[in-house]
């Protein structure tokens, strides 16, 4: 006896908003394993329309070197929804440290990396501290500050104010 | 009105009122500023003086590297002649750029690159407060973007300004020796351009450069005030404020357009 199933063809797949937005939690900054760019923020517009798929971000730094492989593992990630794509940067509005979400902070602090405070309100992404000093407003990457943290005795990173 | 520099060779189009021409030579002008002092902090590089100082005056200079790219593809938008930002950027003889003389001055030591960055940070930032508010919704909404960017660069520098200015001896003779170079070039970077009426009856800027510069001044005069660092003198020769660049300028272009040059067209 044969059983068959009835798998929906690719192409009557529903291609929606809230399908492409989550795709996109799959999208990671590279720096950043913990952080989607969902909750980073990066995701200005999603439209669907009948003939293609339009996704717009907003660059967190506009010198950011990650910015080609954002795109383009944002292009591999829809790539299943099998629709021309236009994947795209923005400066129509600014991206700012606010856009993060409570989930992004979180994964932030698991990467090692303060969320972004004013200087004097950076806590330690390891012990919560306050008693941080700062070392250096240019970090490893355009987008962090260099602290160090005078209970845990650790340097961390912490996300820039923009 | 036509470009006076043959060398520049970018048709800005056929807008009669001279709008787009203006606007050209405006982005072109901001684009060639961040480039210019973008590629040359990045010689810092590995040398800076200390290990903080090579980071930081790395990442300002691929901050300028960024603006400047923003700026040329909102050029290359404008013109549309094919070219996009990479050939705008490189693929010029160096008679045809049109940044600033204060930013032909050689690299120099630490000191000359904290006063030409002080001078010319200040500088930009009284320029892109002209332009937040611009007609031209692109430029202002990249505006929006540089500014929030350049603010970190203002407290690096003003800092380091504050530092040299308060040390007596090596430090402050170093500072004072580079300022006496730079500052009479300081306000080229505020020289009006010849396409200023129509930005300025276009609403593309706010007010002239005079007006803006006359801000800037009065800035730059309070804080070398407190430093008891000597007033900026007049900018010299203010008519050719973007041209006749230097050997070292000249040298840097060789730099900079070596490895699209050995290889043209190639992507990479």
């Amino acid at each position: 006896m044969v059983m068959t199933v009835a798998t929906p063809a690719a192409a009557s797949r529903p291609v929606t908003t809230a399908a492409v937005r989550f795709a996109l939690t799959t999208v990671h900054d590279p720096e950043i394993p913990t952080v989607s760019i969902v909750d980073l923020g990066l995701v200005h517009d999603i439209r669907v329309e009948a003939d293609r798929i339009a996704v717009e971000l907003l660059p967190t730094f506009l010198a950011c070197p990650a910015l080609e492989v954002i795109r383009s593992t944002v292009v591999d990630a829809l790539a299943v929804f099998d629709r021309p794509l236009d994947v795209s940067f923005t400066f129509a509005v600014p991206w700012t440290t606010e856009r993060l979400t409570p989930a992004g902070a979180a994964g932030l602090r698991k990467a090692g990396i303060a969320p972004p405070a004013e200087p004097s309100a950076v806590r330690c992404p390891y012990c919560d501290s306050s008693r941080v000093a700062m070392d250096s407003l240019f970090g490893p990457a355009l987008c962090r500050s260099l602290f160090y943290c005078r209970d845990c005795r650790q340097p961390f990173e912490a996300f820039k104010v923009i | 009105m036509t470009l006076e520099n043959q060398h520049i060779a970018m048709d800005f189009g056929g807008a009669g009122d001279g709008r787009t021409n203006a606007l050209g030579l405006l982005l072109l002008s901001m684009a060639d500023d961040e480039f210019v002092i973008g590629f040359s902090d990045s010689e810092w590089t590995g040398i800076g003086p200390i290990l903080e100082e090579d980071v930081a005056i790395s990442s300002i200079a691929q901050d300028e590297l960024g603006h400047a790219q923003a700026l040329y593809t909102l050029l290359a938008e404008l013109v549309a002649d094919g070219r996009d930002a990479d050939a705008i950027a490189y693929d010029r003889p160096p008679e045809g750029y049109l940044h600033a003389r204060l930013l032909d001055h050689p690299r120099g030591d630490w000191a000359a690159t904290i006063v030409r960055r002080y001078l010319y940070d200040t500088a930009d930032a009284a320029r892109l407060q002209a332009l937040v508010d611009s007609s031209h919704r692109p430029l202002a909404e990249l505006v929006a973007k540089i500014r929030r960017e350049e603010r970190y660069h203002l407290m690096h520098v003003e800092t380091w300004l504050e530092r040299l200015a308060r040390a007596p001896g090596e430090p402050r003779d170093r500072l004072l020796a580079a300022l006496a170079a730079m500052a009479p070039d300081a306000g080229t970077v505020l020289a009006p351009l010849p396409g200023e009426p129509a930005l300025v009856r276009h609403g593309i800027i706010a007010e002239p450069f005079a007006a803006i510069e006359g801000r800037w001044r009065e800035g730059v005069a309070r804080a070398f005030g407190q430093l008891g660092l000597p007033d900026l003198p007049p900018t010299r020769d203010p008519g050719r404020a973007r041209a006749d660049h230097s050997q070292a300028f000249r040298a840097l272009h060789t730099e900079f357009t070596m490895v699209r040059g050995s290889e043209v067209g190639a992507t990479w």
